[in-house]
């Protein structure tokens, strides 16, 4: 048995020490709004935050995440830069099909929670690893600027 | 000003059939509509349902049942526009719900069959959505009227609520339910004039976006059932090869692996997850007999369209006579182009969940074709069409991917193999080396030019598949197939001899089929870099060229017009820097005139900087998605001009994931500007123009930057 620490909540799960986190989440935690793209850490559909930081979940495996913190796109809206985030990809329409948006919002939200004011240079860095095959990058990149220019979310709105 | 009121609240409805339903709210100061999106309900509830589109609760709950699925593309908010635009309804109150499989309630008229594709959805139901939603209208008035007992006429609907206006008084929709179903639904409503539209036109808010943030968006990979299962699967890496013989032995070591399923082409493996179905595979050892194509490579099909080329094809369009109009040319330009197989790349790799029970059975994906996964489950299985229940869910892209059934028919076999619902999910790999491809196409082109540099003929050989005759027979007819010619014959420069053939010629050694942009896309790729070609023969500017002979188009002449003046057509460039222009008219009604900028480096890659489109598509629903869909399309097109490509080799493609299957990044973007004209012409379809022009302005702007003309595509492998 293994504790999973997931959006705050520990899970005893007993799986393979090798099982990535993706298929923990989705398989047996239920949990699925992590998706599924590549398997080989190529698109970032996967992206989850392991203490803050953007992982792909894909090649990522349980062992490797003993005793650290997993956000997922079912809980990022509680923090203060995954709130600003979504409010930003509602007001632009981001989305189309929607399938690579929660690893684009996961990226974005560690980009936002570590660089408050990223620059076109900093955006690209941080988001070139998240595919989206209905081309909504320019959405994506206007979307990141106005959560970050967005008035900050009060621990009492951040928190559910 | 956001502030602190900005919070979420999800809801689970209710769980249907093994679905969810979510509901999702935004408390928000801007306008954020509160849609839910479901399945079809077990039990319909009593109310008013008109019509198959729209049902109205004695609790004012209002239902819009979408025939066109949402992929993307914007279904889910442009149909509920034109439903709720003449039903008197605001998107706030209303909840969607996913069509099941009928082809009698939800065929699109295009196709005479339930069917998302061809950029079709509001052509095919503009006008058809709004009748069911004044007919709604008009009875839910007519029972106000009735129940007051004053003259309709002096009654009116909005929001959801019936006034009669001299009086003032008020009934809701849904209290007005019960007395509507039991009126006759009325032969003729009346349209609302274009003029009175109050959302039809606007950029009103995706209804689909709440859901896709949050994570609770339910795609066909995300169903979960009770005692479900997950199987991973792996066909015959040959198209046509059979499985010999498996050794389950190492598979079945793995924990978590619960059974092998043989097929005579495939080999599954059933486990409790994925990663023990994936790793299960993996230690799976199959024998495979490779068959007829185990020694076949690009090259081979390459030589067998260039064979064909020089056969005659049957001709889909001919003005004047090409043959003595070529002869007596002062100048003759010919060329060959080449298109090379594609594959989709959908973000959700093909999946599908299966129930095989004794009594019928359940499937669970995401399908642009509904009514055709049920049919073929109810062929797998045996059962009548009525035992099959297909759950439809939204699609993580389509790209015409899922407009074949071949993944769902391929589930279903597994699952009549095993005693639980299975949810078979192909792995990326599976999904580039099984896809059903964009065809390989060869083009003979050829024109002549009068001594002032005029083209006075035009003539245009195509050799590739008909899709048409397998996918919808019906439409094949006299030999021609309207996708393989589609854009060819619609040319819009006004030349006096035009010819278009189409020669026939199917490779039986990969499955193909349609993808964005379909003919066009390749059709539009060969004819503007062959426009392109004349121009620079005829030492004339591109932009100029065309112009001239789009005397008899005045809408692609004005949309030109545009888009070189907010390109900044003709300013100086960088060293290195060139661009290029392409226009777009095909059987999806919409004009589109587009410019690209790009950099070829020292090194030899391109950088595109900027696309400017502009788009004529007749009257639009919602100006938001339609510029959406450009920048969509456009940022497929470039990942396709630049570097799509499958190739073969011994029988197998050579392309598995996205390291040797290359898409555009986000740091390779470029901005997408989309200027939208605005008229009262009918509404064309704008979910592949974007893609269909954007291969031949990449190559116009290679060649105004390099002197280079590419006739192959990918463009980056010509340089």
């Amino acid at each position: 048995m293994v504790g999973l620490n997931v959006n705050g909540k520990v899970h005893q799960i007993d799986v393979p020490s090798d099982m990535p986190v993706l298929w923990v989440l989705r398989d047996v935690l239920g949990m699925t709004g992590t998706k599924f793209g590549c398997g080989m850490a190529l698109c970032g559909a996967c992206t989850v935050q392991l203490d803050g930081q953007a992982i792909r979940s894909c090649v990522t495996p349980v062992s490797a995440v003993a005793g650290k913190a997993i956000t997922t796109i079912e809980a990022i809206g509680e923090t203060p830069a995954g709130g600003k985030v979504q409010a930003a990809w509602i007001a632009l329409d981001v989305p189309q099909c929607g399938y690579c948006q929660s690893g684009q919002i996961m990226s974005a939200s560690a980009l936002l929670a570590s660089n408050a004011h990223p620059t076109d240079a900093d955006i690209d860095a941080a988001m070139a690893g998240n595919i989206c095959r209905c081309g909504t990058y320019g959405r994506i990149r206007a979307a990141i600027k106005e959560a970050a220019q967005a008035a900050p979310i009060s621990e009492k709105g951040a928190t559910r | 000003m956001m502030t602190v009121s900005r919070r979420a609240f999800v809801t689970v409805l209710a769980a249907v059939g093994g679905g969810l339903l979510v509901g999702y709210r935004v408390g928000d100061e801007r306008r954020v509509a509160k849609a839910t999106i479901g399945s079809a309900s077990a039990a319909t509830p009593p109310g008013f349902a008109p019509n198959a589109f729209i049902r109205i609760g004695p609790d004012g709950g209002i239902t819009l049942i979408m025939p066109q699925v949402e992929m993307g593309q914007g279904t889910y908010t442009s149909m509920p526009m034109l439903l709720a635009e003449e039903l008197e309804v605001v998107p706030d109150q209303i909840r969607l719900e996913h069509a099941p499989p009928d082809n009698k309630l939800y065929a699109n008229q295009f196709f005479g069959e339930q069917m998302t594709g061809a950029s079709s959805s509001v052509r095919a139901f503009y006008e058809p959505l709004r009748r069911a939603g004044a007919t709604a209208r008009a009875m839910l008035v007519a029972a106000a009227a009735a129940s007051w007992n004053v003259d309709p006429g002096s009654c009116r609907a909005q929001k959801g609520v019936v006034t009669h206006t001299p009086s003032g008084r008020t009934l809701t929709y849904g209290a007005l339910a019960a007395k509507a179903a039991a009126l006759p639904v009325p032969d003729k409503v009346t349209l609302k004039d274009p003029k009175d539209f109050t959302l039809i036109g606007t950029p009103a808010k995706r209804l689909d976006t709440p859901s896709k943030v949050n994570g609770t968006a339910q795609y066909g990979i995300d169903v979960r059932l009770p005692g479900m299962l997950i199987a991973t699967v792996a066909a015959s890496p040959v198209l046509g090869g059979k499985v010999t013989g498996i050794d389950e032995q190492k598979a079945k070591a793995v924990p978590g692996v619960r059974q092998i399923v043989q097929l005579d082409d495939a080999v599954a493996v059933v486990a409790d997850h994925m990663w023990a179905a994936k790793q299960g595979l993996a230690a799976l050892a199959v024998r495979w007999d490779d068959g007829p194509n185990a020694k076949l490579s690009t090259a081979d099909i390459v030589q067998g369209l260039a064979k064909a080329s020089e056969t005659a094809g049957v001709t889909a369009r001919k003005d004047g006579d090409p043959v003595s109009a070529l002869a007596g040319a002062a100048t003759k330009v010919e060329a060959v182009y080449e298109s090379p197989f594609l594959a989709h790349v959908t973000m959700e790799p093909m999946n599908c969940t299966v129930h095989v029970r004794k009594d019928g059975c359940e499937v669970w994906t995401g399908s642009q074709v509904l009514s055709r996964a049920q049919a073929t489950a109810a062929e797998v299985t045996g059962f009548p069409l009525e035992k099959v229940v297909v759950h439809n869910h939204l699609l993580g892209g389509g790209f015409g991917r899922r407009l074949e059934v071949d993944y769902v028919t391929q589930a279903v076999r597994i699952a009549k193999q095993v005693d639980a619902p299975v949810k078979v999910v192909w792995t990326r790999e599976e999904d580039v080396q099984h896809d059903v491809y964009r065809p390989y196409y060869y083009d003979r082109i050829a024109a002549g030019l009068d001594p002032r540099g005029t083209p006075v003929v035009w003539t245009h050989r195509i050799v590739g598949p008909a899709i048409v005759a397998r996918f919808l027979p019906p439409a094949f007819k006299d030999g021609i197939d309207i996708d393989a010619v589609d854009g060819a014959v619609q040319l819009l420069y006004d030349i006096p001899a035009i010819q278009v053939e189409h020669v026939r010629h199917e490779e039986p050694v990969l499955n193909t089929g349609f993808w964005r942009g379909v003919g066009v896309t390749h059709n539009n790729f060969v004819i503007e870099s062959f426009v392109d070609e004349l121009a620079a023969t005829s030492k004339q500017d591109p932009v100029a060229f065309r112009r001239a002979l789009l005397g008899k188009s005045p809408r692609a002449m004005a949309l030109l017009g545009v888009a070189a003046k907010e390109a900044g057509w003709g300013k100086p460039l960088p060293r290195g820097h060139g661009r290029g222009v392409a226009l777009l008219y095909s059987g999806w009604g919409t004009y589109l005139a587009q410019v690209a900028e790009v950099e070829v480096t020292g090194s030899g890659d391109v950088r595109v900087h900027r696309i400017v489109c502009a788009v004529d598509c007749g009257r639009i629903v919602n100006p938001d998605i339609v510029r959406a869909q450009i920048e969509s399309g456009v940022v497929y097109g470039i990942s396709a001009a630049l570097w799509g490509e499958v190739t073969l080799k011994n029988g197998r493609v050579e392309q598995s994931n996205f390291h040797n299957y290359r898409v555009l990044r986000m740091n390779e973007a470029p901005p997408i500007d989309v200027h939208l004209a605005r008229n009262n012409e009918a509404p064309g379809g704008i979910g592949e123009p974007g893609t269909a022009v954007t291969a031949p302005s990449l190559g116009n702007a290679i060649f105004a930057a390099t002197g280079k003309r590419i006739r192959k595509l990918p463009l980056q492998t010509g340089l």
